[in-house]
């Protein structure tokens, strides 16, 4: 590497710097939710998730205060083996033991010149011996936060626990019925999926239907129609809710899933059009008139020709319009509500009335999002791609 | 955008080409296009009709709006709802109480998130857009701006809620708050504290939004011809005046798009308000008092009201989306 090379590349460093700066400013926020949903529920309230990986405050205070004269594992002082269960279990409480670091050893204070510990880090330390001599230390990591989230749980242990101990709430039954149970997130989860996926496939359905009409057929109004469409593609959905539930209250559509997939469809079709008539329209105008003069009826043209060709459309809008319904909270909780909840409303039930727990918060936001993290990192480009063909929708 | 005049493009477009051994019954068409229309009708053109009726009507809908006016009070008749929407977060009692509490109002509020998240969202987008240009992960680096776009606004709020948490007994498990003790200063109540809790809402947004704007903007910056840039900087122009004077004028249009969504998304923020903090501690915004008014309050008259004003102060971006669409066809 010469200097000139060096130079160039220092000179990108800031370039380097601000982008991976941002970047991880970016995931940091994400990054700390998973961490703590896999957090024990005592640990995540009392210590930040960053620490996750640093000693727990016992080892550091006994480190601290102990370990020069007790050695690491607490068994150099042969007469005082603090690795032995029988001794520890002398000092249930912490003031007991005070007492004994304030006595004096062979004429000389217990301490010697290291300062007394706080109340708080005795009692830590104690938990540590307890853990170290009955070599039950607490893991650092649970699944049991999403097993609570997927079932419903609400009490104070885990479900797994109370379900050993036969205490479980009388809701649930302990076997995999549980997975359905209404406040559960297993339950939203199939919810969330029986309104998304009817809600995604219909309106692409019509929608290229009527991309065909409008590319490929004549037909009087076609254009002001269809500038009718990309005025409507920005009304908000509050613009239609009341009168919409009002009718749905008349025909009893409202907390049925085909309310809310006719919702769906109605909102995301003007986007959906758009999108399908402009991809449509680039195709090559031979490619239709050969079909035509080969006698194809518009029938067999539209299954055998437009469809397969609008594929990457259709992936481009597929995802579009799962991410939306998947992530939609207003319509879920206008026309569902609590009588068919999906997982938005289920989390946003948790976070303004229930009051849940962290431990609980945390696994249901990262449950909720497993689904389309996967469908974006695996479909990233035609979402990009559907995203960039105008997208103001919603 | 001087495009050709509306009613030109229209005719012409009206007009426009098919090949002749297409053309077919004059139903055929409307079948195609049938299912789609009535959806639509029945869903959005409808409902926006019989919003702006009921917009006029009392709380139930049985009777004028007029109705409800409170003797002695100001009064506009069947606009009362309006009167409402309009008129009832603000301190009136002097100029200098309807300046200040315009600025904690649904109102002030929503502007504070139009001017803060659009400015926020397309300034960090274009110039990250413009720094992952350069370096050899920028795929991987855009995909982590950009993932924030695929999680909804409800789990994007309890990322941040607990990145704001508060801890009242001493231990901060927030990470804001933990940073501010280690700095040695004193913790925020971020989201319940007037001041500073619009903001933490705003942040959550551009942290939302940030990647729309750069995945748009890059693309418009990779299309810039490389002869162009290799042209000034052979003329010893400095990647900063490149950027400026050659770069920004080039993509200028899809910038001012981007602005534009950018103010229309904005405009609709609700879910990220909801969750957070339910429109309390002076956080309100427009879309989410029209859902209290509407479905907490059960007043139909005022939150369709709020909704119709919602929809007018969308209209311009209507007509500027509209326009742009005509002139993209003109040259189709």
């Amino acid at each position: 590497m010469n200097r000139e090379n060096i130079n160039k590349q220092l000179g990108r460093l800031p370039t380097h710097v601000l982008v991976i700066f941002t970047v991880l400013i970016w995931i940091l926020p994400t990054f700390g939710l998973l961490i703590t949903s896999l957090r024990p529920r005592q640990d995540i309230n009392t210590s930040g998730w960053w620490t996750v990986v640093s000693p727990s405050p016992g080892a550091q205070a006994y480190s601290q205060f102990c370990s020069s004269c007790h050695g690491s594992n607490g068994s150099a002082i042969a007469k005082a083996n603090l690795a032995d269960l029988a001794l520890v279990a002398k000092y249930p409480r912490s003031f007991t033991m005070i007492a004994v670091l304030n006595r004096q050893f062979n004429g000389k204070p217990h301490m010697g010149n290291v300062a007394m510990p706080t109340p708080q880090q005795v009692a830590d330390i104690l938990g540590y011996l307890k853990q170290q001599a009955t070599g039950a230390s607490a893991p650092r990591f649970t699944l049991n936060n999403y097993i609570d989230a997927l079932v419903g749980y609400r009490g104070t242990n885990t479900y797994v626990a109370d379900c050993q101990a036969g205490k479980q709430s009388p809701d649930l039954h302990c076997d995999a019925s549980d997975l359905l149970n209404p406040r559960g997130m297993g339950r939203a989860f199939l919810n969330s999926l029986l309104v998304t996926i009817p809600a995604t496939i219909l309106p692409i359905l019509l929608a290229a239907f009527a991309g065909y009409a409008f590319a490929w057929l004549h037909f009087n109004g076609r254009f002001l129609i269809f500038a009718t469409l990309v005025a409507l593609q920005v009304v908000p959905l509050q613009m239609t809710l009341v009168p919409i539930s009002r009718f749905y209250a008349q025909v009893g559509l409202n907390g049925t899933f085909l309310g809310v997939w006719l919702f769906h469809t109605g909102f995301g079709l003007p986007y959906a059009i758009y999108l399908m008539r402009n991809f449509l329209g680039s195709l090559p105008r031979d490619l239709f008139e050969s079909a035509y003069l080969d006698g194809a009826s518009h029938w067999t043209v539209f299954w055998r020709l437009v469809i397969p060709l609008a594929m990457p459309a259709i992936a481009s809008l597929g995802i579009f319009q799962f991410l939306w319904v998947w992530n939609d909270l207003l319509v879920a909780l206008v026309f569902l509500g609590g009588t068919t909840p999906v997982m938005t409303y289920q989390i946003s039930n948790m976070v303004t009335s229930l009051g849940a727990g962290w431990q609980l918060l945390t696994a249901a936001a990262f449950l909720s999002m497993i689904l389309p993290m996967i469908v974006f990192f695996s479909l990233q480009r035609y979402f990009v791609r559907g995203m960039l063909a105008g997208a103001v929708k919603g | 955008m001087a495009g050709p005049s509306i009613r030109k493009v229209v005719r012409q477009q009206e007009a426009a080409p098919v090949p002749k051994v297409m053309k077919q019954g004059k139903v055929v068409p409307w079948l195609y296009l049938a299912p789609a229309i009535l959806i639509m009708f029945l869903f959005i053109v409808y409902p926006m009709v019989n919003t702006v009726r009921l917009s006029f009507l009392n709380k139930d809908g049985t009777a004028s709006a007029a109705t409800t006016c409170a003797a002695g009070k100001p009064c506009w008749g069947v606009f009362e709802n309006y009167h409402y929407a309009l008129t009832a977060e603000l301190d009136t009692s002097s100029p200098e109480a309807i300046w200040n509490s315009f600025w904690s109002s649904s109102y002030g509020n929503t502007l504070k998130w139009i001017i803060f998240m659009t400015a926020f969202t397309v300034g960090i987008g274009l110039a990250f857009a413009m720094l992952a240009d350069r370096v050899r992960y920028e795929a991987l680096s855009k995909a982590i701006i950009f993932m924030p776009m695929a999680i909804s606004f409800v789990g994007a709020g309890v990322i941040w809620k607990f990145v704001y948490n508060y801890g009242s007994s001493g231990v901060q498990i927030g990470l804001l708050n933990a940073m501010l003790v280690a700095l040695g200063r004193q913790p925020v109540a971020f989201v319940a504290t007037p001041g500073w809790n619009t903001a933490s809402l705003i942040v959550v947004g551009i942290w939302i939004w940030t990647g729309f704007c750069m995945t748009i903007l890059s693309a418009a910056i990779k299309s810039v011809p490389d002869e162009i840039i290799e042209a000034a900087r052979v003329d010893g122009a400095r990647e900063w005046t490149i950027f400026w004077a050659v770069i920004v004028p080039i993509i200028a249009p899809t910038i001012v798009v981007v602005i534009t969504t950018m103010v229309i998304n904005t405009l609709k923020v609700f879910d990220i308000v909801y969750v957070m903090t339910g429109g309390n501690f002076g956080t309100d915004v427009i879309a989410n008092r029209m859902y209290t008014e509407m479905y907490k309050n059960f007043n139909v008259g005022r939150g369709t009201a709020i909704a119709v004003i919602l929809v007018v102060a969308i209209l311009p971006f209507v007509y500027f989306n509209i326009k742009r669409f005509i002139a993209q066809e003109a040259i189709r």
